[in-house]
């Protein structure tokens, strides 16, 4: 068990990886001409079927990583292979799954469920049967005529859950999708997660700050150190079992021995954070 | 406050505010200086409340009213109509082709800066006494305002809103469709009190200066022959109009908006 420094676990060498970014850095232009280096180069695979969670202080460049393998946003430099292809424009077979809210305010839930389905060319009654089974299975089923600002932040992000799963994409990305949550709502979506990816196991990519929820979700965590110039400092294989149950999985001992492996690595970056910040503050 | 309570005091300030006109033109409030009664307001200036009642009624039942309310109506629904389509068509040119924005940006600006009214007597040249000056100075005032909106409208799309919906498989054609226009259209919705209360603007102003029919043609026929009950008429029916316009446009306007939280938004 590898547990902190960089040593990387040998992928496996069977399958083609679902996500494959290599040497890939981020690097912004700033306004007085000057060149600020947001992530130096990283290298992340995510194997299919795999749940890898990218946990990090605030303001990292975890975002960053996971917009370059959705295709939204172009590497300063390195390259992104998604099972094995070069990625080029918009990640086709990935869902996305936004911190924000970014359901279309003006569609009802079952609407914005159906919608990625008609647009792939789906028939318009087959897409809302698809959408109301999939608000079924995240729990809202009768909510489909509801319009987003008449459903609660939970409900929201179930509704969010659905018309990423409903697409049945290859791949899903993650940006602290339970985020903006609420304690109890949080704990309910992370099993709600496990549940529907436990079902037909998908290549994730999890973006989270939640140490907790990080090690109750996912096979692997990547820690990435603090921004500026931010890189991946550890690698943990988590070999809890599975279906795991997120509540209860939190009181095994291989629970707390990961927590306190994880925490010892990311501790000094938040400090690093915060010191930064603190520093910008007097300044 | 109950709602029964507050109409009565809404009614209360018009029942007031007739009583003072009522009185004040009805009642002598002594001899004057010349021997004459004197009134706190002459009927010659104000009229009565009665009278103006009784011309109302009379201009409906003598039907002569409808052909000018109908003029009125067509002429702010042109108006209304071609001003709208003009702005939503230029402001989602404008908000996608930000060259064009940024190189038409000071003429929008000047045009816009221009009091509308002054155009009114160069479409009446333009464009003759009938209805389509009228309905010209209505377009030059009901575009920018829908213009402004739909530009920021789809200036303003929730960026994520934008990316989930790219990260959803939609091409351009269907981010118009589902993403930019819904967006575009809510903002026209929530100025259209404003802008078809302009078109009415653009019509009854553009009579007044200058027709052969419509409300504004009433009232400035009234004036021209000093007869202020057939003004204060005119402006009744004027008022009723618009907020007949106004309620049809709440109706319109209320399932169209359904999807959006609490209060419509006003410009």
């Amino acid at each position: 068990m590898s547990a902190g420094g960089s040593a990387a676990v040998a992928p496996r060498q069977d399958a083609v990886p679902a996500v494959a970014l290599r040497g890939v850095s981020v690097a912004y232009a700033l306004a007085d001409g000057g060149r600020y280096e947001a992530v130096q180069p990283v290298d992340v695979t995510v194997e299919d079927g795999e749940f890898v969670a990218i946990l990090g202080p605030t303001g990292c460049g975890k975002s960053t990583l996971l917009n370059i393998a959705a295709g939204l946003m172009a590497p300063s430099s390195g390259t992104g292979t998604i099972f094995g292809r070069p990625l080029a424009g918009l990640n086709a077979v990935a869902g996305y799954l936004f911190q924000q809210d970014a359901l279309m305010p003006w569609k009802t839930a079952r609407d914005n469920v159906a919608i990625g389905l008609e647009v792939a060319g789906s028939t318009r009654a087959a897409a809302l049967e698809a959408a109301a089974a999939m608000l079924k299975r995240v729990g809202l089923a009768g909510f489909g005529e509801r319009y987003p600002h008449q459903l609660s932040g939970g409900q929201r992000k179930r509704v969010a859950l659905a018309q990423v799963l409903v697409r049945r994409p290859k791949i899903l990305l993650m940006d602290e999708p339970f985020g903006p949550l609420d304690a109890q709502t949080r704990l309910i979506m992370s099993e709600l997660l496990l549940d529907l990816w436990q079902a037909d196991r998908k290549a994730v990519m999890f973006v989270t700050h939640d140490l907790d929820e990080a090690i109750a979700l996912a096979d692997r965590v990547l820690v990435m150190s603090a921004g500026p110039r931010a890189r991946i400092i550890g690698e943990f294989p988590i070999p809890l079992a599975r279906p795991r149950d997120v509540a209860e999985v939190r009181s095994e001992p291989e629970f707390h021995r990961l927590h306190a492996a994880i925490w010892g690595c990311l501790r000094d970056e938040v400090r690093k954070t915060y010191a930064l910040a603190a520093g910008e503050g007097r300044a | 406050m109950s709602r029964p309570k507050l109409l009565a005091l809404q009614l209360l300030v018009a029942v007031v505010a007739l009583l003072v006109w009522h009185l004040g033109s009805t009642v002598p409030l002594g001899l004057g200086a010349d021997g004459k009664p004197f009134f706190l307001l002459p009927k010659f200036f104000f009229s009565t409340p009665l009278d103006v009642l009784a011309r109302v009624w009379t201009m409906f039942a003598s039907g002569e009213v409808y052909r000018h309310l109908a003029i009125t109506l067509v002429e702010a629904m042109l108006a209304f109509a071609i001003g709208a389509l003009a702005g939503i068509v230029i402001g989602f040119w404008f908000a996608r082709k930000p060259l064009v924005a940024a190189v038409f940006d000071p003429y929008v600006k000047m045009m816009n800066a221009l009091p509308r009214v002054v155009l009114a007597p160069i479409f009446a040249l333009w464009f003759g006494l009938g209805i389509w000056s009228k309905v010209w100075l209505g377009v030059t005032l009901v575009f920018f305002i829908v213009f402004f909106n739909v530009y920021q409208g789809v200036r303003e799309v929730s960026p994520v809103v934008l990316s989930n919906a790219r990260m959803l498989g939609m091409n351009e054609r269907q981010l118009l469709r589902h993403v930019y226009w819904p967006a575009a259209l809510a903002w026209v919705f929530s100025s259209l009190h404003t802008s078809v209360g302009f078109a009415v603007v653009g019509a009854v102003v553009g009579e007044y200066l200058g027709s052969s029919a419509g409300l504004g043609y009433l009232i400035h026929q009234a004036e021209g022959v000093f007869d202020v009950t057939g003004v204060f008429a005119g402006m009744l029916i004027l008022m009723v109009f618009v907020m007949a316009i106004d309620f049809v446009v709440t109706l319109v306007e209320k399932p169209l908006l359904v999807w959006k939280p609490g209060e419509t938004k006003t410009v």
